[in-house]
């Protein structure tokens, strides 16, 4: 896709999901928001969900990244072994770099 | 007790299954007719595209797991891009964008769409319904280790328990570890235990058989 932001991440980079609530139609689930985890992959770039559930372009393609959670820091109850994960596909307006 | 039903008692016919239709249900109705009356495409087109989705099975994801474990060079261009890898033995994906996952000693892998129920479609069909619930995409990701004992599969402590949401544009397709004591089977053979549960995680390859 020509019309796409570029990436702002790479594999390996720390990131924090944006704490936010904005209404609409969001891809991004509420467990993940305010975590902080590692870039596993960058996807592509992809129209904007949130406009195009409103019948808009979503352009520009917003680059899409898996990050890689432990469980431990989403839950804080998690009942498993540390070393269990979880990965999430998200966007790059949902991502901030992670001290 | 007569297979006929000639008993002399009367009783009130079984009810029907059919509840009555919410909502959305209504909502879908009004909109496919509106579709078809103003003839964006026909009820036979929409028909059609129904038969040809039910017509996919995990057979599909079954042949795509068994070149991968029979072929090194395969599987390592499976992991790099799915989708490719499909296309390269013949499954037909459209626009899926997929991504395989390999359990190996160290990691199992379960998929999950917590947002909606999204699923490898093209290579295993139709998603089971326990899939879509809310029970199963609300647990999965909060305690994954307790869902998959409720389906009999044991994942040891020291392997790593690594759960997939499909939130947004890809899917997913877990590639199982093959069973041991199956060296020198055909992929037609190695393909029947790729089955849908382990090829979505909630099973290991091969489970059930002796």
């Amino acid at each position: 896709m020509t019309d796409a932001v570029p990436a702002r991440f790479a594999p390996g980079d720390r990131v924090t999901v944006r704490q936010a609530h904005p209404p609409g139609h969001l891809r991004t689930p509420f467990y993940a928001r305010g975590a902080s985890g590692v870039i596993e992959r960058l996807c592509g770039a992809f129209a904007n969900p949130e406009e195009l559930a409103f019948n808009r372009p979503g352009l520009p393609a917003q680059p899409l990244y898996r990050v890689r959670f432990r469980q431990a820091d989403l839950w804080d109850d998690y009942a498993g072994p540390a070393r269990d994960t979880i990965e999430i596909e998200i966007y790059q307006h949902w991502l901030e770099a992670a001290p | 007790m007569s297979i006929h039903h000639d008993h002399d008692h009367p009783h009130a016919p079984p009810p029907d299954a059919d509840a009555d239709l919410s909502y959305y249900q209504v909502l879908e109705l009004a909109v496919t007719s509106l579709l078809t009356q103003k003839q964006v495409f026909s009820a036979d087109e929409m028909r059609r595209q129904i038969e040809a989705m039910d017509a996919r099975h995990p057979g599909l994801g079954g042949k795509l797991v068994a070149r991968a474990w029979v072929d090194p060079a395969y599987k390592a261009r499976a992991l790099q891009d799915g989708s490719a890898a499909a296309r390269e033995i013949g499954l037909e994906v459209g626009p899926l964008k997929l991504i395989v996952v390999e359990n190996t000693p160290d990691v199992h892998n379960l998929v999950v769409c917590t947002l909606c129920s999204c699923y490898p479609r093209m290579l295993l069909g139709l998603p089971p319904d326990w899939y879509k619930s809310r029970a199963y995409r609300s647990r999965a990701v909060r305690e994954p280790r307790a869902v998959l004992r409720e389906f009999g599969t044991e994942i040891p402590e020291e392997i790593e328990v690594r759960v997939h949401d499909s939130t947004a544009d890809m899917r997913y397709l877990v590639l199982p570890r093959r069973p041991a004591g199956t060296d020198g089977w055909s992929e037609d053979r190695l393909a029947a235990l790729a089955t849908r549960d382990s090829m979505v995680g909630v099973a290991v390859a091969g489970a059930g058989q002796s």
